[in-house]
């Protein structure tokens, strides 16, 4: 406006009125909400990433702690050996042990008493957490989504609107408000105690897989739902069958839906220690899974898991700065682990998002 | 446009065990028999005996105004409404071919492939135009890649849609506009070989200029195909159609030529219908 009026030629000049200030207040709480929760994420996120990547990387080539990644947790030993601070794990520790004793006895000498103190799980590393929890994520999303898929095929596909298939839907809602400890609890008495697999993998699978099998069934059906009608007309209208229209014409372009939702899935079924704590996991175990006399024994025993590590190292030891650092190097692993399976799937459902567009 | 293409197929694949005289069913001979149909949804009637004979190889149109029943038994003739819950037959019959195509030993998927249907909003899938067309033969087990290209050059030509996609046959069948997405419809239909196509308002999302291209496709297709379409539009009725059945309140009121329907109504309620009075 190059020439100015005068302000009563102004009728939309703005006016101190109570709904204007009451405008701009609220548009602030919101804000400072939103960057409240946020910052909150972040730091935890940094505390992690800060305290992990110390016992996560090393300054020299290869730039990772190997050990970490390759061993299993030992029980780490803490002692003065000739005015000099030492830290050991726990086969190390025999070995400079028994190696003493000897040079002792060669020498004439009575064996050195070491007083050592000992932290559990505070030494080596998490090899066998990792792989036990890719082994829980994999069985259970296999179970999860096969049979979720399948149901959701049936309830959006197959079934008739009448009064038993409501109630289906309203229970398996209901079920995905199951706090987990109880998804636990039924585990052990249904696998673990009646059908006697003991704590295994195979419990845990199937008890991680009900847990998240009613969030995979709602969104795999609101996904089936959101395939237009006029796709499954016209495939039927040429002669298909309803499961080859399915199959064909309906599924595919449903997978991204399925796929996003087992993206919550698997960080669910990777995250949770309830479950798996009466079921599958195990605080310690000497053999990898697969170091086993015949295959089928692989999944009736117990593993170790990433969360269910956390949870041992950060509540069943006093807190120590020697813990402290297997506690945030397996909370970053974790986090990075789970990052890297739910990327995965984002990538794959982008593709397949781009395949199909309609 | 290649219209003698698809003419030279045989027919094969009978509905069910058709009698021996109807092979040779000459053109303009009754080939759907619909008599004293009563159908509901649910509880809700939504035809009211009806009692219909439609020739082989001419356009048959049904008009009326909206929820006159006409959409609901075009979508008897190949049993769409069995997707429906609740919905039955209470009374009467539909013959095709002397078939009750109600009966038990009908097969609803075999019907489909023998009377298919285009629908009011163009659906092509989101495939290629090459495996849109190939769609209705790849679920009957055809693999030959031969006789696939050939089928959807033919299908393709007889929907007049040859010349201006048979540069892009593997692009997605999304891509093309909304006329070209219905004579897609058309050719993925007739890709199939049916003997009668069903066509529901199949230009009600279309401008003018791709109205008259269906309507001239129209033209040529009943050269070999049964053709019966519903369309809320009278001129195209008027245009396109051999004989038209007036249909009010799920009542059929008048059937004739379209001629007479449209120049020399014998009810009332059609003249004033046709006439622009309702509806």
């Amino acid at each position: 406006m190059s020439s100015p009026l005068p302000d009563s030629a102004n009728p939309f000049a703005p006016r101190p009125t109570p709904a204007r200030r009451l405008e701009g207040a609220v548009s602030w709480i919101f804000r400072i909400a939103t960057y409240f929760v946020l910052a909150c994420g972040l730091s935890i996120f940094a505390t992690i990433f800060w305290k992990g990547s110390a016992t996560v990387f090393r300054a020299e080539f290869p730039f990772v702690n190997t050990a970490f990644f390759t061993q299993a947790p030992e029980t780490l030993y803490v002692f003065e050996w000739q005015g000099e601070k030492r830290e050991m794990g726990d086969k190390e520790f025999r070995v400079f042990r028994e190696a003493e004793a000897a040079k002792a006895a060669a020498e004439g000498r009575p064996a050195p008493v070491i007083r050592a103190d000992s932290y559990a799980h505070s030494a080596g590393g998490i090899f066998p957490n990792v792989v036990g929890t890719v082994l829980l994520v994999v069985g259970s999303m296999t179970i999860a989504l096969t049979l979720g898929v399948c149901a959701a095929i049936y309830l959006s596909e197959y079934a008739r609107d009448t009064a038993a298939v409501r109630l289906i839907r309203l229970a398996i809602l209901n079920l995905a408000g199951v706090p987990s400890i109880v998804f636990g609890l039924f585990g052990f008495g249904m696998f673990v105690i009646f059908f006697d697999w003991n704590v295994s993998l195979l419990a845990g699978w199937f008890t991680l897989a009900f847990m998240v099998l009613p969030v995979i069934i709602t969104a795999s059906e609101e996904s089936l739902k959101a395939v237009p009608k006029g796709f499954r007309e016209g495939s039927l209208a040429l002669g298909a069958t309803k499961w080859q229209t399915i199959r064909k014409n309906v599924l595919p372009y449903a997978l991204p839906g399925i796929l996003t939702s087992s993206i919550l899935g698997i960080a669910r079924v990777a995250g949770e220690t309830a479950p798996i704590m009466f079921t599958a996991a195990f605080v310690i175990s000497d053999r990898l899974p697969w170091q086993v006399e015949k295959f089928s024994d692989m999944f009736f025993q117990g593993v170790m898991a990433l969360p269910y590590h956390i949870y041992v190292v950060s509540s069943k030891i006093p807190q120590n700065e020697y813990t402290e650092r297997m506690q945030y190097g397996t909370a970053f692993v974790f986090l990075f682990t789970v990052g890297l399976i739910a990327l995965t799937s984002i990538l794959l459902r982008n593709k397949l998002r781009g395949r199909y567009k309609w | 446009m290649d219209s003698t293409a698809t003419a030279s197929v045989p027919r094969s694949r009978p509905l069910a065990t058709p009698p021996a005289s109807s092979a040779g069913a000459e053109r303009g001979a009754t080939l759907i028999d619909i008599k004293d149909l009563d159908f509901y949804y649910g509880a809700k009637q939504a035809l009211f005996d009806i009692n219909l004979q439609i020739p082989d190889k001419r356009v048959t149109a049904f008009i009326g105004p909206s929820g006159c029943g006409k959409s609901t038994l075009l979508r008897c003739l190949n049993r769409m409404n069995d997707l429906i819950d609740g919905t039955s037959v209470k009374r009467g019959a539909i013959k095709i071919r002397n078939v009750d195509i109600y009966g038990r030993d009908v097969d609803p998927i075999e019907l489909r492939k023998r009377v298919g249907m285009v629908f009011q909003k163009s659906n092509p899938f989101p495939k290629s135009i090459y495996e849109n067309i190939t769609y209705g033969l790849r679920i009957q087990g055809v693999k030959n890649k031969t006789r696939l290209d050939e089928v959807v050059e033919k299908s393709l030509r007889g929907a007049a849609l040859w010349d201006e996609v048979k540069d892009r046959l593997h692009e997605s069948g999304l891509g093309l506009s909304g006329g070209q997405q219905q004579r897609l419809c058309i050719a993925r239909t007739i890709a199939v070989e049916p003997e009668v196509i069903l066509m529901d308002e199949p230009c009600s999302a279309l401008d003018p200029i791709a109205t008259a291209k269906v309507e001239e496709l129209i033209h040529e297709l009943k050269k070999q195909f049964t053709i019966i379409i519903v369309t809320h539009s009278m001129q195209q009725a008027a245009r396109c159609s051999d004989q038209t059945a007036f249909f009010y309140m799920g009542k059929l009121i008048e059937f004739d030529a379209t001629h007479n329907i449209f120049m020399n109504p014998k009810n009332p309620q059609t003249e004033a219908y046709v006439s622009g009075r309702f509806g």
